[in-house]
């Protein structure tokens, strides 16, 4: 649902988006946005998840993963906190948990939450592979029209732009010889023997 | 209002290579054929070229996570086949002699690579499966052909069902081909079937079978909401005489285990003895100078490679390990693929990573260069090891996005004989492309949706051991006469290359027997159908008809 411009977006949904931002910022790292980014931790150059569209995938429906995002940004911060207390780390009370902590320390618990005996694995795979595609695969956007508008994700993995019909074609195609000995037991059709 | 029970003489679920070939047969030959297919109908024109959730690439695919499995399959009309890369090795004589978990032989006496061969080669001639020349060959695939040259191996071109003439090397051919380059069911065995009198019904999933008095099945089926696969609109039921279960190897033994309160006790075998063909994917980064220098690639633009973008899925592959000598886990195939984004990418690790290896900064370093990434894609034997648990509520998985993703009930342990292929392997490929700097490789991680297989195979499999096969050597479930199953669930284990060819051949070789059956329950229907593709009798010898079961 969209908000009415009037209407102040409620701290849930802001601590939420801030922790899942920062969440995604650290399965594919980016420049801030801002000087004051708090939760783009500025650990890569050019665009990362963030800027990629993360949240806009996200909290798209079709994902399946919109409706739980609130509880998993605050499960998120829970684990924050308890690593902050394990780890004798001092969190900043006027951002979520999780944004407080630097992007090493947002990796290692990341890390430690996607690890395969960890009992909420799952959620956390699931989004962190959202999180991907949107960089990876700008999931949410029209792939010619991500690309026109200079997609970070599309532009840093090189993809080209498609021909004027939305549609990919490529005139080369490979290296047009001989590169290899073929196998000795190989039939007429090509196939092994 | 009226309670009668629509009726068919054969019902197919599934309209992949299993479910097509049969369908193709039992209408030309005069049966009466309803196909009921869990996905859309795409046609050449909805084939997109877009990676937003909605497009073709996401509706026309399945991508089920199990406990430390994930199968990618097709979720359309045409299954697999619209979604395949289209290559057609026959399987390597060997294969058949396997033992796998059993200690014996695994596959039916009656069937061999002899005795396969005449169906491969039907196959060849109704599908247009061609030998590729070097020219066809893909950067990608010539760079791993040059690599093995390099590191003292053999590589081939492989032989493809896929239409040169027409191809533009998009690399999108798992969205379906735009170009109908690309064989799929859809351009021969479905029109063909269709032309013949068979009807096929998209968004049909089929969810259990029951039994009549009079011996008859009725399918019990959902009808599913054309975009958001997460919703059902309504559901039916249809009775046939004989039932075709090709919904392909993560979903069959599904629909079996939630029938067998209806029909009684399954076979031991179905859904278990679960193989994901042994595979296996490592991604190498490529050190583009390397490749110029040592192997003396170029494209004559600039870069020697870059061009991961561009292509036909695989092209090449390395069998130098298909050796029957060798012991069994130890036999494999190295091929070069293409993997889109978003379908994998998060998988791939980032070589040399001082942090973690699937995210964070390394790995969006490796993101940059991913224009020379080359994905090799590992076929090995696995140990059958995937069980199914207790069957989700409806369909295979519990689907969460509304395509592709669901969570489902499949749980592979991989044994020591697995990993021990899959570690092989992952050596030789990284001695073959590291060798002299060329690249940096790491496998995928199995960390995050365990191994991942695009070939799931052998959940219900035929046998001669009824404590170890769910069909027999004609594809009949035991104990459940007038059921077949034609779909790779009924390959007995891993293949060591692309089953394609092979689920299809068996499907060809099962035909004569359904028509026997359905005989017999008093359908008017006849064996002898030419390739679907009628043109080419005239123009190739069609292939002699082959022995069939007596009195068909």
């Amino acid at each position: 649902m969209q908000q009415a411009e009037a209407t102040p977006i409620p701290r849930t949904t802001h601590d939420a988006t801030l922790t899942l931002e920062a969440f995604a910022d650290t399965i594919v790292p980016g420049e801030k946005r801002w000087p004051g980014d708090r939760s783009v931790a500025g650990a890569a150059t050019g665009g990362g998840s963030v800027a990629a569209g993360a949240l806009e995938l996200l909290r798209w429906d079709a994902t399946g993963i919109h409706d739980g995002l609130d509880d998993l940004a605050a499960l998120a911060n829970d684990h924050a906190t308890q690593w902050a207390e394990e780890a004798g780390v001092e969190l900043d009370p006027t951002v979520p948990p999780f944004v407080s902590l630097d992007f090493s320390q947002r990796t290692e618990l990341v890390a430690r939450l996607t690890r395969p005996d960890h009992p909420e694995k799952e959620f956390w795979v699931l989004l962190s592979l959202f999180c991907n595609m949107a960089f990876d695969s700008a999931a949410h956007l029209h792939t010619a029209q991500a690309l026109a508008n200079g997609h970070p994700g599309l532009r840093a993995m090189g993809i080209t732009q498609p021909d004027a019909d939305g549609l990919w074609r490529f005139q080369n195609h490979g290296y047009g010889r001989r590169l290899a000995r073929l196998h000795p037991d190989t039939t007429p059709s090509g196939s092994p023997a | 209002m009226s309670t009668a029970i629509e009726k068919t003489d054969v019902l197919v679920v599934g309209s992949g290579f299993g479910g097509a070939i049969a369908a193709y047969h039992l209408a030309a030959g005069g049966a009466k054929v309803t196909v009921l297919e869990r996905g859309p109908w795409l046609k050449s024109n909805d084939f997109e070229h877009d990676y937003k959730l909605g497009s073709s690439y996401t509706r026309a695919f399945d991508f089920v996570v199990g406990d430390g499995m994930s199968v990618l399959g097709g979720n359309c009309v045409g299954g697999g086949s619209v979604v395949y890369f289209a290559a057609m090795p026959r399987a390597p004589r060997f294969v058949f002699d396997r033992r796998g978990s059993i200690g014996r032989r695994m596959w039916p006496a009656s069937v061999s690579r002899d005795t396969l061969d005449p169906w491969y080669d039907r196959l060849e001639e109704s599908l247009s499966v061609t030998k590729q020349d070097w020219s066809d060959v893909s950067y990608a695939g010539g760079l791993w052909a040059a690599a093995c040259d390099h590191a003292g191996r053999t590589a081939n071109p492989l032989a493809v069902a896929i239409d040169n003439s027409k191809c533009v090397n998009c690399n999108w051919m798992m969205a379906g081909c735009r170009f109908e380059a690309k064989q799929s069911l859809t351009v021969n065995y479905l029109p063909a079937a269709l032309a013949h009198g068979a009807e096929i019904r998209p968004l049909h999933e089929v969810q259990h079978l029951t039994r009549t008095s009079e011996g008859n099945y009725r399918i019990h089926f959902d009808i599913i909401h054309e975009e958001d696969y997460r919703l059902r609109n309504g559901s039916g039921v249809i009775e046939a005489k004989i039932v075709v279960l090709a919904a392909g190897a993560a979903a069959t033994p599904v629909i079996l285990q939630r029938s067998e309160t209806h029909l009684g006790t399954m076979p031991h075998a179905v859904g278990r003895y679960f193989s994901g063909n042994g595979e296996r994917l490592n991604t190498a980064i490529i050190n583009e100078e390397k490749a110029a220098e040592i192997l003396g690639l170029s494209r004559g633009d600039g870069p020697a490679y870059a061009a991961n973008q561009i292509g036909k899925g695989p092209t090449v592959a390395s069998w130098d390990k298909l050796d029957g000598s060798l012991p069994e886990y130890s036999r494999y195939s190295l091929e070069q693929l293409y993997f889109p984004p978003g379908l994998g990418t998060i998988l791939a690790q980032a070589p040399d990573a001082t942090g973690p290896t699937w995210f964070g900064r390394d790995k969006k370093e490796i993101l940059k260069n991913w224009k020379s990434w080359l994905t090799i894609f590992s076929m090995t034997e696995d140990d059958n090891e995937g069980v199914f648990g207790p069957p989700p509520a409806t369909g295979n998985a519990h689907r969460i996005s509304q395509q592709m993703l669901g969570r489902g009930n499949l749980s592979y342990k991989p044994t020591r004989n697995t990993w021990h292929g899959w570690n092989q392997a992952d050596a030789e490929v990284k001695e073959i492309l590291e060798k002299d700097g060329l690249a940096k490789v790491m496998p995928w991680t199995n960390d995050l949706v365990g191994a991942y297989t695009v070939h799931p195979l052998a959940s219900c499999r035929m046998g001669d051991d009824p404590r170890t096969s769910a069909l027999d050597d004609r594809n009949e479930l035991r104990g459940h006469s007038g059921i077949f199953v034609t779909d790779g669930s009924a390959v007995p284990g891993a293949l060591t290359v692309n089953p394609a060819m092979t689920i299809a051949a068996l499907a060809e070789r099962a035909v004569p027997g359904i028509v026997q059956a359905a005989r017999h329950r008093g359908v008017p229907v006849t064996y002898g159908a030419p390739t679907p593709t009628g043109y080419k009798s005239g123009t190739k010898v069609d292939l002699p008809l082959l022995r069939t079961p007596a009195g068909v």
